[in-house]
C-alpha cells in the first residue's frame, strides 16, 4: 500500500539554522500519526513546511502521489490537507460562525451550510455561541474552534499542530477524543504533541524527534512502552 | 450661523475628497503594514488619466454623459499604476526590512511625479481640467448655504465608495479573506486564500477610490498639476493616521474631521493665526494632538475592521 503522505528527506533551514535535518515518514490511509518530541525538536516546522507556509531547502513530500513542496499553501489546502496551527490562530475579531466558514474558503460547493451543522454537531458549544467573537472564547473553546475549522474544508488529512497545549486534563480528553471520533469518521489524522502519552494512546503510529532527527519510530503501543520514550517523555524511571 | 454652516459644508467637501484618498493608506496599512507614500501620487495619476480619457475621446464635449468615461479612464489609470507599483516595487520587498519598502515609496512618488512632468503634453505647468455642465454650473442656495456642484458630486463619490466599499468586505468571499489576511496572513492561507491576490485586490481598492478624487479635485479646481499629489496625500495621510490607521471607517471619519477643522480653522480663529495661510498648520495640529492623547488615532487602529 502506498502511504497517503509521504516525506522523504526533509530538510528545512531558517537562514543558516537547520531546523530539520532530513526526515522521512509516512502517513497511511485512515491512519492517527504522532510526532513528538521536545521543544524545539523540529514537530510545528515539519507541520508548516508539509502545508506550503516554509519552503523546504532539500527532499521530497508527496500527498497521494502528488509533490506539495513547492506548491503554494492557498493550493495544497484545496488538495484536501487541512492545518490547524499551533497556537489555535483562530480570527479574533470574526465571530465563530465567520471563522468556520473562512474554513471553507476554498470550497465552493453547495454543502457548505451541511459541514456547519457537522462542526456544531461534533463541538455543541460552538453552535450555541456561534455569533461570540471567538477572541473571548476560552483556549479549549478555540481549540475546538480551530479542530472544526480545520474540517471545514473537508480534509482527507488533518494536521494538528499541539492541539493540548495550555488546556485542562478534562478538556485535552475531550479533544482527543474528537480524534478518535474524526478517525473513524474517515479522516487521516497527523499529530504534534508534547503531550507524549495522551498523543501516542491513540496513535496508530509514531515518531520522535530530536533536533531535527527522528530518533526512534513504531506503533503507538511500542512506543508508549520503550523505555527511552518513557524515560525521556514521560518521566518516567 | 449661517457662517457655520457654510464652513461646515466647505469642510465636508473638502474632507471627503481627503476621505477617498485616505481609505488608500489605510486598506494597504491594514493588510501589508506598509505607508504606501507613493499613493498621493496614483490620485494624481488619476487626474490625469480622466483629463487624457477626455482629450482623447470626448474633447470638446461638456455633457454630463462624458463623465462616468472620465471617471472609468480615471479609475483605469490609477489602478493599472498601482498594481504595478505593487508588482515591480514592493512584492519584491515584502520580506525586507520596512525602511526598504517605505523608502522606495517615496522614490516612487518623486519617479511619478517627475514622469508626468516630462511625458504628459503639457504637463510642465498647470493643465485646464474640463469643466463638465452638471457638475461644475453655477452654484445653488439651500437655504442659507450656497452648495458648489462639485461639492455634491464628491461628497456623493464618497457615499457611493463608502456603500461599495462595505458591501465588498463583508458581503464577498474576497472580502472575507481580506479582514483574514489584515488579522493572521498566515493563518489565512491555511485557509486557502491566495494572499498575492487580496495584496494587490486592496492596492486596487485604493487606487480607484484615488482614482475617483482625483476626478473631483479637477472638477472642483478647474485645473491640475504634476504636484497635486503631495499635499493631497499628506493630507489624507494624516486623515488616516487621524482616524486609526489600518480602520476603513476611521479613514473617512479622519478625512471628514480633518476637512471641517481646516474650514473652521480659516473662519472662526481670529487674527494673526487666522485665515487660509494657516488651514494647513492648524491640521496637523490637530494630527499632533490625536496622537498625543490618543496614538491609536479617533476610531482604533482595528486593522480593516468593522466599526
Amino acid at each position: 500500500m502506498s502511504a497517503m503522505l509521504e516525506v522523504r528527506d526533509l530538510r528545512v533551514s531558517y537562514g543558516k539554522i537547520e531546523a530539520v535535518k532530513g526526515i522521512s515518514f509516512t502517513v497511511g490511509q485512515g491512519e492517527v500519526v504522532c510526532l513528538i518530541g521536545t521543544n524545539g525538536a523540529g514537530k510545528t516546522t515539519t507541520l508548516r513546511t508539509i502545508s506550503g507556509l516554509i519552503k523546504p531547502a532539500g527532499g521530497q513530500i508527496h500527498f497521494e502521489g502528488k509533490r506539495l513542496d513547492g506548491v503554494p499553501a492557498h493550493e495544497i489546502v484545496t488538495l484536501g490537507l487541512a492545518h490547524s496551527p499551533e497556537g489555535r490562530r483562530i480570527f479574533p475579531r470574526m465571530s465563530v460562525e465567520e471563522n468556520l466558514l473562512l474554513g471553507a474558503f476554498s470550497r465552493s460547493d453547495g454543502s457548505i451550510k451541511d459541514d456547519l451543522q457537522a462542526a456544531y454537531d461534533l463541538f455543541p458549544i460552538l453552535g450555541e455561541r456561534s455569533k461570540q467573537p471567538a477572541g473571548t472564547f476560552s483556549g479549549g473553546e478555540q481549540q475546538m474552534l480551530a479542530m472544526g475549522r480545520a474540517m471545514m474544508s473537508r480534509p482527507k488529512l488533518l494536521m494538528l499542530d499541539e492541539p493540548s497545549m495550555g488546556l485542562s486534563p478534562i478538556m485535552m480528553q475531550r479533544i482527543m477524543s474528537t480524534v478518535k471520533t474524526l478517525q473513524s469518521q474517515g479522516t487521516t489524522i497527523l499529530l504534534v504533541e508534547q503531550n507524549a502519552r495522551a498523543a501516542l494512546k491513540l496513535a496508530d503510529k509514531g515518531y520522535v524527534l530530536e533536533v531535527g532527527h527522528i530518533v526512534l519510530e513504531g506503533t503507538g503501543h511500542d512506543l508508549l512502552h520503550s523505555d527511552a520514550v518513557r524515560k525521556a517523555y514521560l518521566g518516567e524511571d | 450661523m449661517d457662517q457655520f454652516l457654510q464652513q461646515l459644508l466647505n469642510g465636508i467637501t473638502l474632507g471627503s475628497l481627503y476621505a477617498l484618498i485616505a481609505v488608500g493608506y489605510t486598506v494597504v496599512y491594514g493588510i501589508v503594514q506598509l505607508i504606501n507614500f507613493a499613493h498621493g501620487e496614483v490620485f494624481m495619476i488619476g487626474a490625469f488619466g480622466s483629463l487624457a480619457t477626455w482629450t482623447i475621446f470626448f474633447k470638446g464635449q461638456l455633457g454630463l454623459w462624458v463623465l462616468p468615461f472620465m471617471i472609468v479612464g480615471a479609475v483605469l489609470a490609477a489602478v493599472v499604476v498601482a498594481l504595478i507599483l505593487e508588482r515591480v516595487a514592493y512584492r519584491p520587498l515584502r520580506h525586507a526590512p520596512r525602511l526598504a519598502p517605505l523608502i522606495t515609496a517615496i522614490g516612487i512618488s518623486v519617479f511619478l511625479q517627475e514622469a508626468v512632468r516630462l511625458f504628459y503634453p503639457g504637463a510642465k505647468s498647470a493643465l485646464p481640467f474640463p469643466q463638465i455642465d452638471m457638475v461644475t454650473g453655477p452654484a445653488f442656495q439651500a437655504g442659507p448655504v450656497t452648495v458648489r456642484r462639485s461639492a455634491v458630486f464628491v461628497i456623493g463619490a464618497l457615499v457611493v465608495c463608502a456603500i461599495l466599499l462595505w458591501f465588498f468586505i463583508n458581503r464577498t468571499k474576497m472580502g472575507r479573506g481580506m479582514l483574514a489576511v489584515s488579522q493572521d496572513p498566515d493563518t489565512a492561507r491555511l485557509m486557502g486564500v491566495n494572499v498575492d491576490r487580496i495584496i494587490a485586490v486592496a492596492f486596487a481598492i485604493g487606487a480607484a477610490l484615488a482614482g475617483v478624487a482625483g476626478v473631483a479635485q479637477g472638477l472642483q479646481n478647474s485645473n491640475i498639476d504634476f504636484f497635486i499629489g503631495f499635499m493631497a496625500g499628506l493630507k489624507a495621510f494624516t486623515a488616516a493616521v487621524l482616524g486609526g490607521i489600518g480602520n476603513i471607517y476611521g479613514a473617512v471619519v479622519g478625512g471628514l474631521v480633518l476637512g471641517v477643522v481646516e474650514a473652521m480653522a480659516v473662519q472662526f480663529i481670529p487674527g494673526t493665526f487666522g485665515g487660509s495661510p494657516w488651514k494647513d498648520v492648524w491640521a496637523f495640529v490637530l494630527l499632533i494632538v490625536v496622537l498625543v492623547f490618543r496614538p491609536q488615532g479617533l476610531m482604533g487602529a482595528r486593522v480593516v475592521d468593522r466599526a
